[in-house]
C-alpha cells in the first residue's frame, strides 16, 4: 500500500510528466490557455493513460514477452493507443457532445501526445507490476491535470501584461513554463519525507 | 534544379520544425543537455523522417485516404524500430542517454506532420529532400539548443571541458526549467530577425503573385497554429 502511495505520489509531484520529464509539452502548451478545455484535455489524457496501460501492459506481458517479440514494443503500443483514442473520440462525440466540440481538434492529437506511450513504454522499463503500472499511470494523468491547471492560471495573469514585442506568444509562454517547473524543483524529497 | 534546393533548405532556416513550426517539443527539451545527445537524437529522427517521408511517397496513391493516418503511423514505427535496433546493437552508449525519448520519436509530431503536409502529395525525391531538410534543421536547432545548455551547464562543450575557471556551472540549465529558459529565448531571438518575413510574405500576396504564396500556405496555417500555442 505504501509504495502504491510512494508511486502515485512521485508520478504527481517529484517525477511530474510534464514539468519534469518533458513529456507531453504540445498540448502542455496548446490547450492551457482557457482552464476549462485545459481540464477537458487532461481528464481526457487521463483517461486514455489509464486504459492505455491496462491494454499495453498485459499485451507486453503475456503477448510480446512470452513469444520474445520485445523488438515489436513500439509498433505494437502505438496501434493499440492510436485505436483507443478513437474509442474514446468516439464515444465522447456520442455521450458527451460539448466536450466532444470543446476539445475538438485536440482529442486525435492524443494518440501523437508522447505522455500516452511514454508512461506505457516507463511502465514496462521500470519493470512495474499491473498495479503499480495502473497507479503509475493514474499519477502521470493527474500530474498533466496539475501542470495544466496550474500553468492556465499563470497564463490568464499574462494575457494583460505588457511583453517586449520578441517574448509575445510562445517565448514568455516557454519560460513562464520554465519558471513553474523551476518551482516544482521544490517537491523533490517531499514523497520520501512525508513517508518517513 | 533551384526549386529542389528550396525544398531541401525550407526545413532547416525558414520552416524549421522547432523553431519556427513549433513542432516535436518533447524530445527537443529532454535530449539537449549535451551536443552528443543532441546530435544522436537529431540524426536518429533524420534516418526515420528520410525513410518515412521516401516510403510514404511511394505508396501515397496506394494508402486509402481514411486509414492514412494509421498506415502513416505503422510506417513510422517500422523505422523507429530499425533505429532502435541499430543504436541498441552499436551504439550502447547513446541508447542509453535517449532512453524512453528512441521510441517517442514515434510520436514526434515533426515526422507525422512531414508525412501529411508532404510526402503524401508529393513525389519521391521532393519528399525524400524534404524530409532530409527537416531532419537536419531539427538537428540544427537541437544543436544550437545544447550547445548553450552544455556550456552553461556543465562548461563543456561535446564533452571537452572549456570553462574550467571561468565560473561554476549553473546546474539547473541541464535540467527541465533550463531546458524551457533556453527554447523560449531561442525563439524570441529567431522572432528578432524575422520580424519583416511576414511582412513580405502579404505584400506578395496583394500584388497577385499568388503561385509563390500557395506553396507557404500550409505553412503559413501551421505557423499560425505555433503561435496560438
Amino acid at each position: 500500500m505504501k509504495e502504491m502511495i510512494v508511486i502515485l505520489l512521485s508520478a504527481i509531484l517529484t517525477q511530474n510528466f510534464v514539468l519534469s520529464k518533458t513529456l507531453g509539452i504540445c498540448p502542455f502548451l496548446g490547450v492551457s490557455k482557457k482552464l476549462d478545455s485545459a481540464v477537458g484535455m487532461s481528464v481526457a489524457v487521463t483517461f486514455v493513460m489509464v486504459l492505455a496501460t491496462a491494454a499495453t501492459w498485459p499485451i507486453q506481458t503475456y503477448l510480446l514477452d512470452k513469444y520474445e517479440l520485445g523488438y515489436m514494443q513500439t509498433i505494437v503500443f502505438i496501434l493499440v493507443i492510436a485505436a483507443l483514442v478513437q474509442l474514446v473520440e468516439m464515444a465522447l462525440k456520442k455521450f458527451l457532445p460539448p466536450l466532444y466540440e470543446a476539445l475538438g481538434i485536440y482529442l486525435p492529437l492524443i494518440t501523437t501526445n508522447c505522455a500516452v506511450l511514454g508512461v506505457a513504454v516507463l511502465n514496462i522499463d521500470e519493470k512495474y507490476n499491473f498495479g503499480q503500472s495502473m497507479v503509475n499511470a493514474l499519477g502521470a494523468g493527474l500530474g498533466f491535470l496539475l501542470a495544466m491547471v496550474l500553468f492556465a492560471g499563470v497564463r490568464g495573469r499574462m494575457e494583460n501584461m505588457d511583453i517586449p514585442e520578441s517574448f509575445q506568444g510562445l517565448p514568455i509562454t516557454l519560460i513562464a513554463a520554465s519558471i513553474v517547473s523551476m518551482s516544482f524543483m521544490g517537491f523533490s524529497g517531499v514523497v520520501d519525507g512525508l513517508l518517513k | 534544379m533551384s526549386n529542389k534546393l528550396k525544398t531541401f533548405t525550407n526545413g532547416i532556416i525558414k520552416e524549421n520544425p522547432v523553431l519556427v513550426l513549433v513542432l516535436g517539443t518533447c524530445p527537443t527539451i529532454a535530449t539537449s543537455t549535451s551536443v552528443l545527445n543532441a546530435l544522436g537524437m537529431g540524426l536518429a529522427a533524420t534516418f526515420v523522417l528520410l525513410g518515412s517521408n521516401i516510403v510514404i511517397s511511394l505508396l501515397r496513391n496506394i494508402i486509402p485516404n481514411k486509414v492514412r493516418i494509421p498506415c502513416f503511423i505503422v510506417v513510422i514505427a517500422g523505422f523507429v524500430s530499425v533505429v532502435q535496433l541499430l543504436l541498441q546493437a552499436y551504439v550502447q552508449s547513446l541508447y542509453q542517454s535517449l532512453g524512453i525519448f528512441l521510441p517517442l520519436i514515434v510520436v514526434n509530431c515533426i515526422i507525422l506532420g512531414r508525412a501529411e503536409m508532404f510526402a503524401s502529395k508529393n513525389n519521391v525525391i521532393d519528399s525524400a529532400l524534404d524530409g532530409l531538410g527537416m531532419g537536419l534543421g531539427f538537428t540544427l536547432a537541437l544543436f544550437c539548443m545544447a550547445t548553450v545548455r552544455e556550456i552553461l551547464g556543465s562548461g563543456t562543450w561535446c564533452g571537452i571541458t572549456l570553462t574550467a575557471n571561468l565560473f561554476d556551472p549553473i546546474a539547473i540549465m541541464k535540467l527541465t526549467p533550463g531546458g524551457f529558459l533556453v527554447y523560449g529565448v531561442l525563439i524570441a531571438i529567431m522572432n528578432k530577425f524575422a520580424k519583416h518575413k511576414p511582412k513580405k510574405k502579404l505584400d506578395c500576396a496583394a500584388c497577385g503573385a499568388c503561385a509563390g504564396c500557395a506553396g507557404g500556405c500550409p505553412s503559413a496555417e501551421n505557423k499560425e497554429g505555433g503561435c496560438e500555442a
